[in-house]
C-alpha cells in the first residue's frame, strides 16, 4: 500500500514540474455512446451483477451503460471526477434513488441472482441488506442506543430488551465506538464528535446485518484522525461484509479498496485491481485522473 | 394652508432634495472622474438632503401642534376678566369653550358679555397667526435645511456613515412605537384592573365559582347583588378550547404530515391554499355557520340518540373553532417538518424503513419541538376568539364540563360587559378589564411556553 502512495506523490511532483502545455487533455469525445469499459468489470460468480444500466435525472443522462461485477467480501472504490456519477450508481445498488421523484434507473441490477428493480422487489427489505453510510454523518436525533436500535426494531429483529443490548453492543463494538460511548448510550447520538456521528452511523448499518455496505464519500466532512478510524474499521468490516466505496481521496481508495472503479462523466472507464489501477492504468483518463491533472 | 396641503408640500420637498443631493454630488463627480471618486454614492447624499429638510421641519410642526392649544388657552384665560378667577376648574373650561365658539363663529357674540371681547379678539388673532405663519415657518425650515445640505454636498462628504446611523435610529424608533405601545395597552387593563380589585376582592374573582355581573343602579335596590367568581367561564373556555384543539391538532398535523411527506408538488400546490383559505374566512361567518348549522346539526344528531342537547353548545362552538384553526397547526407544522432535514430521511430509508416508519420515528420526533409551538399558538387563538363562541355557545355562565351546554368565555363576557350605555365607574364595567387582564396573562403564558419548548428542542438536528 505504502508503494501506491508514494506513486501517487511522485506523479503529483512531476505534475507540478512539467510546463503546462506539455499536459495533453483527454477530449471527451474520444469516448462515445459504445465505449467499452477497459480492465475488468465483470467476475465469475459475483454477489452483485450490474448490466447495461443507465441513469435518467429527469432528462438528463447521468449513467452512460454501465457493467459492473462486485463480488463477495471485496471492498470496491469507486473514483472519479464531481459529477461523474459514481455516487448516483452506488444509491442504485440499494434504490435510493427512489427517493427522487425525478430518477429513473434503466438496465439489470442482480443481487443474488434477483433482479432488485423488478415489481416484487421490496425496496424496504432490499436495504436493509444492502445499507448505506451517508457523506454528512445523519444520527437521528435521538440517543446513541435508539440510533442503533432503530433498525432492529423497525424489522422485529428481536423480542427481548436483552436480545436487543446485545446487538447494540455488538454493533456499537464493531463499528470501534463502543469503548467510547458505553457510558454514555443515552446520551444524544448528535452530541458526539464528527467521527463518532459516522462511526455511529456505521453501527447502526451493521445492526441490521447487511450483506453489502454502501458508503457515499463516508470521510470527507471528517478531520485526518477521525478518517483514519473509519479507514481502519473498513479494514476489519471487509472480513465480514462486502463493501462498496465512493471517495474523493485516492490515497484513500487505494489504501482501503482490493478493486477500483474509475468514473468519468457517467462513463465507467476502467476497473481492476486497486494496485493495477493506481500504478498501471490502461485508459488515458484514468492515468490523467490519478495522477492528478484533473478532477 | 391646511394640514394636507402642508403634508403635501413637505412631500414635495423631500422628493425635490432628495434628487438635488444625488445630482448634485453627480455634478461634483463628473469633472473628478466618474462617482467612485465620491465618498459615497449619489442616494447617500439624497438621503443626506432629505434628512436635512425634514427632520427639523417635522420637529417644528410637531412641538407646535403639541403646545399650540396650551399656549393659546393660557394666553386667552389671562385676559378674562378678574372675577372669573374664582370659578372652578369645570366652570372655567366651559366658558373657554364658549369663548373659543365664538372666536370660531359657531356661536353668536350676545351669548357672551362684553367683557370678554378682548379675550375673544385675542384668540381669534392667535388662531390667525398660528393658522398663518406655522405653515410657512415649517416650509421655510424645510427649505433652509435642504439648501444646506446641498451647499455642504463635496466629494469629500462621507455621509455613509451618518446616513446609517439615521437608518439605525429609525429603526429603532419603529421597534420602540410597538414596545411603548404594548406597554401601554399592558398600563391601562392594568389601572382599570386595579381599580375593579378595589370593589371586588381578588380572591373572590380567581376562585368564585358564580359569574353573575350585577350591581345595585339605585341604594335600595333588592336582590342586584353582583357575583364576580371567574371560574364558571374558565372553565367554558377551557372546555370550548380543548374541543377545538381535538378537531384541529389530528386533522391540522395529519393533513401537513400528507402535504409535505406524500402529496405530489401539483396536489400540494392546490391543496395548501385552499387549506390556508380556512383561515381567512372572518370568524364571524364560523359564527353563524356554527350557529344555523353545526348547532342544530349536533342538537338533531343528540336528540335521535336519547342525549339532551342544548341548542347553545359548547360542542358546535369547539368544533367550528377548531375548524378555524386547522391551518394554524397545519401550516405550522408543514413548516417544521418540511425544515427536518433530508439527510434524516435518508438515514432512515437507508436503513430499510417504510415512509410511515420513516414518519413516525424519525421526522415527527425530530420536528415536534416547532409542533408542539404551532399547537400553542393556536391555543392562544382558541382562547382569545370570540364571535363564534358568542353566536354558537351562548352567554350563560354555567359551570359544566358538559360539552353538549350552553357555557360562556372569557371573552364573551368582555363583550357581554361592555355593550350598551355602560360608565366606568362600577364593578361590572370594570370586571371586563379584570377579565382582559387574565386573559392576557393566560395568552402570555402559552405563548413563553411555546417559545421556550421551541427554543430548548430547536438545534437537536442541527
Amino acid at each position: 500500500m505504502a508503494g501506491i502512495n508514494t506513486m501517487i506523490d511522485e506523479g503529483r511532483t512531476q505534475d507540478d514540474v512539467a510546463p503546462l502545455t506539455a499536459v495533453e487533455m483527454p477530449r471527451q469525445e474520444s469516448i462515445d455512446e459504445n465505449y467499452e469499459t477497459v480492465g475488468s468489470p465483470l467476475l465469475h460468480n459475483p454477489l452483485v451483477k450490474t448490466r447495461n444500466v443507465n441513469v435518467f435525472y429527469a432528462e438528463k443522462q447521468a449513467i452512460f451503460n454501465v457493467n459492473l461485477d462486485i463480488a463477495k467480501n471485496e471492498v470496491i472504490a469507486m473514483i472519479g471526477p464531481s459529477g461523474c456519477g459514481k455516487s448516483t450508481f452506488l444509491r442504485c445498488l440499494n434504490r435510493m434513488n427512489d427517493t427522487i421523484d425525478t430518477c429513473r434507473v434503466q438496465g439489470d441490477i442482480v443481487l443474488e441472482g434477483q433482479d432488485i428493480y423488478d415489481r416484487s422487489v421490496d425496496a424496504v427489505e432490499l436495504r436493509a441488506r444492502v445499507g448505506i453510510v451517508f457523506q454528512k454523518p445523519n444520527p437521528f436525533p435521538k440517543s446513541v442506543y435508539e440510533n442503533v436500535a432503530y433498525g432492529p426494531r423497525i424489522h422485529g429483529l428481536v423480542n427481548r430488551k436483552s436480545d436487543l443490548d446485545d446487538i447494540v453492543e455488538d454493533s456499537l463494538k464493531r463499528a470501534g465506538l463502543w469503548e467510547e460511548v458505553k457510558d454514555e448510550l443515552e446520551g444524544s447520538g448528535t452530541g458526539l464528535s464528527g467521527g463518532q456521528q459516522q462511526r455511529l452511523c456505521i453501527a447502526r448499518t451493521i445492526a441490521v446485518s447487511p450483506d453489502i455496505i454502501l458508503m457515499d464519500e463516508p470521510c470527507s466532512a471528517l478531520d485526518p484522525i477521525a478518517t483514519a478510524k473509519i479507514e481502519e474499521l473498513i479494514a476489519e468490516l471487509r472480513e465480514n461484509y462486502t463493501i462498496a466505496i465512493v471517495t474523493h481521496n485516492m490515497q484513500q481508495a487505494a489504501r482501503v479498496s482490493s478493486r477500483t472503479a474509475y468514473f468519468h462523466l457517467g462513463k465507467l472507464i476502467e476497473v481492476g485491481e486497486t494496485e493495477i489501477v493506481f500504478t498501471r492504468p490502461v485508459h488515458p483518463l484514468t492515468e490523467a485522473y490519478i495522477t492528478g491533472r484533473f478532477g | 394652508m391646511n394640514a394636507s396641503t402642508l403634508v403635501l408640500v413637505l412631500i414635495a420637498i423631500t422628493v425635490a432634495s432628495y434628487y438635488g443631493g444625488v445630482m448634485r454630488s453627480q455634478a461634483l463627480a463628473r469633472p473628478l472622474g466618474g462617482i467612485k471618486h465620491l465618498s459615497a454614492l449619489p442616494s447617500y447624499y439624497g438621503f443626506m438632503a432629505v434628512t436635512w429638510a425634514v427632520i427639523p421641519a417635522l420637529i417644528l410642526l410637531l412641538v407646535w401642534t403639541i403646545y399650540e392649544a396650551s399656549v393659546i388657552s393660557n394666553m386667552v384665560i389671562a385676559l378674562l376678566p378678574s372675577e372669573t378667577a374664582s370659578l372652578s376648574e369645570g366652570e372655567l373650561g366651559l366658558l373657554y369653550s364658549r369663548i373659543a365658539n365664538v372666536a370660531s363663529g359657531i356661536m353668536q357674540w350676545d351669548t357672551l358679555g362684553e367683557a370678554y371681547r378682548p379675550a375673544v379678539e385675542r384668540m381669534i388673532e392667535l388662531q390667525t397667526f398660528t393658522a398663518r405663519y406655522k405653515p410657512i415657518l415649517v416650509i421655510s425650515l424645510a427649505v433652509v435645511g435642504a439648501l444646506i445640505a446641498l451647499k455642504m454636498v463635496s466629494a469629500q462628504w462621507n455621509v455613509r456613515y451618518p446616513v446609517e446611523r439615521i437608518f439605525n435610529i429609525l429603526l429603532f424608533l419603529c421597534s420602540g412605537i410597538a414596545v411603548l405601545i404594548t406597554v401601554g395597552i399592558v398600563f391601562s387593563v392594568v389601572f382599570e384592573s386595579l381599580r375593579f380589585f378595589g370593589e371586588i376582592s381578588f380572591f373572590d374573582f380567581v376562585f368564585g365559582t358564580q359569574w353573575s355581573p350585577q350591581i345595585a343602579i339605585r341604594a335600595d335596590q333588592v336582590g342586584a347583588s353582583g357575583a364576580f367568581g371567574v371560574i364558571p367561564l374558565l372553565v367554558g373556555t377551557m372546555l370550548i378550547s380543548i374541543i377545538a384543539m381535538f378537531v384541529a391538532v389530528p386533522v391540522g398535523l395529519m393533513s401537513a404530515i400528507y402535504l409535505s411527506e406524500y402529496a405530489s408538488v401539483q396536489v400540494r400546490n392546490i391543496v395548501k391554499p385552499l387549506l390556508e383559505i380556512l383561515a381567512g374566512i372572518p370568524t364571524i361567518v364560523y359564527g353563524f355557520f356554527a350557529a344555523i348549522t353545526v348547532a342544530p346539526a349536533i342538537r338533531a344528531a343528540g336528540e335521535g340518540v336519547g342525549l339532551e342537547v342544548a341548542s347553545e353548545s359548547a360542542l358546535a362552538a369547539g368544533l367550528v373553532m377548531g375548524v378555524m384553526i386547522i391551518p394554524f397547526v397545519s401550516s405550522l407544522s408543514d413548516d417544521v417538518i418540511n425544515a427536518v432535514p433530508n439527510s434524516l430521511r435518508d438515514g432512515s430509508y437507508g436503513l430499510g424503513a417504510t415512509q410511515s416508519e420513516t414518519i413516525r420515528k424519525v421526522i415527527i420526533p425530530a420536528a415536534l419541538p416547532g409542533i408542539v409551538g404551532g399547537v400553542l399558538l393556536a391555543v392562544s387563538r382558541a382562547i382569545g376568539e370570540t364571535m363564534i363562541v358568542v353566536m354558537a355557545a351562548g352567554s350563560m355562565a354555567n359551570l359544566t364540563v358538559n360539552p353538549l351546554e350552553a357555557v360562556t368565555t372569557v371573552t364573551v363576557q368582555i363583550v357581554t360587559l361592555l355593550v350598551g350605555d355602560q360608565e366606568f365607574d362600577n364593578a361590572k364595567t370594570l370586571a371586563a378589564f379584570a377579565l382582559g387582564l387574565m386573559l392576557f396573562v393566560i395568552t402570555l403564558g402559552l405563548n413563553f411556553i411555546a417559545l421556550y419548548v421551541v427554543k430548548k428542542y430547536r438545534e437537536q438536528y442541527d
